[in-house]
């Protein structure tokens, strides 16, 4: 029990009346800001659940009537009212059109940079740079299903093999060593045929034999030469751009097992202004063609 | 003279304990009392359904890795969410998930509605090397998740969800097993997967139909997420909460 409480010399505070040993506790009391601002939040707490919904009660929905998923409607809303003059058009315009027309390409350009951002990078990097896998470059004039403004937006809105659209953009190379249609020495030989097309074949003899599997098999949809076919999805060969690497493993993984690489359709994900915004940047980043 | 001193209180003991009932009767209730008005928030869309085997065992395996301290799936009634991941999560997209993995920390994006956005090729290069598919990405790479699934106790998961309130039928626990297989390994199905699953879709989702692995099962998850409710159906009358 407290014994005996006191003046401490050296701080002018009380002591609690404690003592161990000679040991005294000060009875320091709570700075005055801290407490008085702890008091305003105990205040601010009992309007914050008056005026705002907080409790899970039917109908109660606090003073103001404010609720959260009404509030974002409005807002919406007229952010949409905002920008609709600008939106309307860049709807209503081709992609040709809005290019241009430089104040709507200002805006497309800009409201495109967001939404690759946001859309599109994951896969097709920051920059549209692409990456090693199946993810294509979009910077640069490669193109696999077309570099038109039509055919960028029709990539874009039905998408590639995702069963998303009726007409999304579907072509399925043949599995040549799985399926049995070449050996595996075949499918070498056709690689480093596959590789000489671009200059960069190791073994010319194993490439002389490649040629002709090539005319048989490849030639169809590559092209004679490896020139490539956008009307099939057919990726031109004879250049050093690779999709899935260029090295000859990489090259033999392919024609043995094939590839398919997949892009969702956005038609059904975004408003067709944004579809119209997105073809006009991917087409400005490098490679567009007229 | 002081109007209040806590003295008072710690010196009586019979005070002490009421006060003390009192506060902590007030933190419970806090908690308690949402429990019994749960069913009133929970809207009435159509289209959510229990997970199949694969996505429940792909969610165990995002809440073994901690996926959920970087990423949340919760896209909030904010504009800016709503442009960057799509609709605003409902109460009823997460009445199945116990437990549920809204969270709080994004240090990677929103997961909510990540599904679709993205193909099965590119969630599998992704996990195993961020940084090959996305330079500036900071999340670990998850290249083990290439090992075979642990699906022995897959129906053990189906019934522990079930008795807390997740309604998986005894067809569907008995057939759990057979149902995962059938999702990863679509040239296997003989079972009557997509009808006890509607719209779960069935593929090699890490690019290999050979086995069942881990990454199959996070990818099926991943890859259903936020896609079960279509929100161009959706009424405002069934979002209101009641």
């Amino acid at each position: 029990m407290p014994t005996k409480i006191e003046k401490d010399s050296l701080t002018g505070t009380d002591t609690t009346g404690h003592e161990w040993d000679g040991l005294r506790e000060l009875n320091t009391p709570l700075p005055k800001w801290w407490l008085y601002t702890f008091y305003a939040c105990i205040v601010f707490a009992a309007v914050y659940v008056v005026v705002y919904p907080a409790f899970p009660f039917q109908g109660a929905t606090g003073l103001t009537g404010w609720i959260a998923r009404e509030a974002v409607v409005d807002d919406t809303r007229n952010a949409q009212a905002r920008m609709a003059p600008m939106m309307t058009r860049i709807r209503e315009a081709t992609p040709q059109q809005i290019a241009d027309d430089p104040e709507l390409r200002g805006f497309a350009i800009a409201g495109g940079r967001i939404a690759f951002a946001n859309n599109c990078a994951g896969c097709h990097g920051a920059g549209g740079q692409g990456a090693v896998g199946g993810f294509p470059s979009l910077a640069d004039d490669d193109w696999i299903w077309g570099g038109q403004h039509e055919a960028i937006r029709a990539t874009i809105t039905h998408g590639v093999r995702a069963g998303e659209s009726d007409e999304e953009r579907i072509s399925m190379m043949p599995r040549f060593l799985a399926d049995g249609v070449l050996t595996l020495p075949q499918v070498r030989d056709t690689a480093e045929y596959v590789l000489s097309l671009a200059g960069q074949a190791t073994d010319v003899a194993a490439a002389g034999r490649g040629a002709e599997l090539f005319t048989e098999n490849c030639a169809a949809c590559h092209g004679e030469r490896g020139e490539g076919n956008r009307d099939v999805g057919a990726p031109r060969l004879s250049d050093r751009i690779w999709l899935y690497g260029g090295d000859k493993a990489s090259i033999v993984q392919t024609i043995a097992y094939s590839r398919a690489g997949v892009m969702p359709a956005w038609g059904p994900r975004l408003d067709p202004a944004i579809i119209n915004m997105l073809t006009v940047y991917v087409h400005a980043l490098g490679g567009g063609e007229n | 003279m002081r109007w209040f001193n806590h003295g008072i209180i710690e010196k009586n003991l019979v005070l002490m304990g009421v006060l003390t009932l009192i506060t902590v009767s007030i933190g419970g209730l806090a908690q308690i009392v949402p429990l019994f008005t749960v069913e009133s928030t929970i809207e009435r869309v159509e289209g959510v359904r229990p997970y199949t085997p694969l996505e429940l065992a792909g969610r165990n395996i995002y809440v073994r890795e901690g996926c959920y301290l970087c990423h949340s799936q919760m896209v909030r009634p904010f504009r800016d969410e709503l442009e960057r991941y799509g609709a605003y999560s409902l109460a009823a997209e997460s009445m199945y998930d116990h437990p549920f993995q809204w969270g709080s920390k994004r240090t990677g994006p929103d997961l909510a509605r990540v599904g679709g956005r993205y193909s099965d090729d590119w969630h599998a290069a992704h996990l195993r090397s961020p940084r090959a598919v996305v330079p500036e990405s900071v999340m670990p790479p998850y290249a083990f998740l290439d090992r075979l699934l642990n699906m022995g106790d897959i129906a053990d998961h189906l019934r522990a969800q079930a008795a807390v309130g997740v309604p998986y039928t005894a067809e569907m626990i008995a057939n759990a097993r057979a149902d995962l297989v059938a999702q990863a390994r679509p040239d296997l199905d003989g079972a009557n997967f997509s009808a006890r699953y509607a719209r779960a879709r069935q593929g090699t989702f890490d690019g290999n139909a050979a086995v069942v692995t881990e990454m199959d099962a996070l990818v099926a998850y991943l890859q259903m997420l936020g896609t079960l409710v279509r929100f161009s159906d959706v009424t405002p009358e069934q979002v209101r909460q009641q």
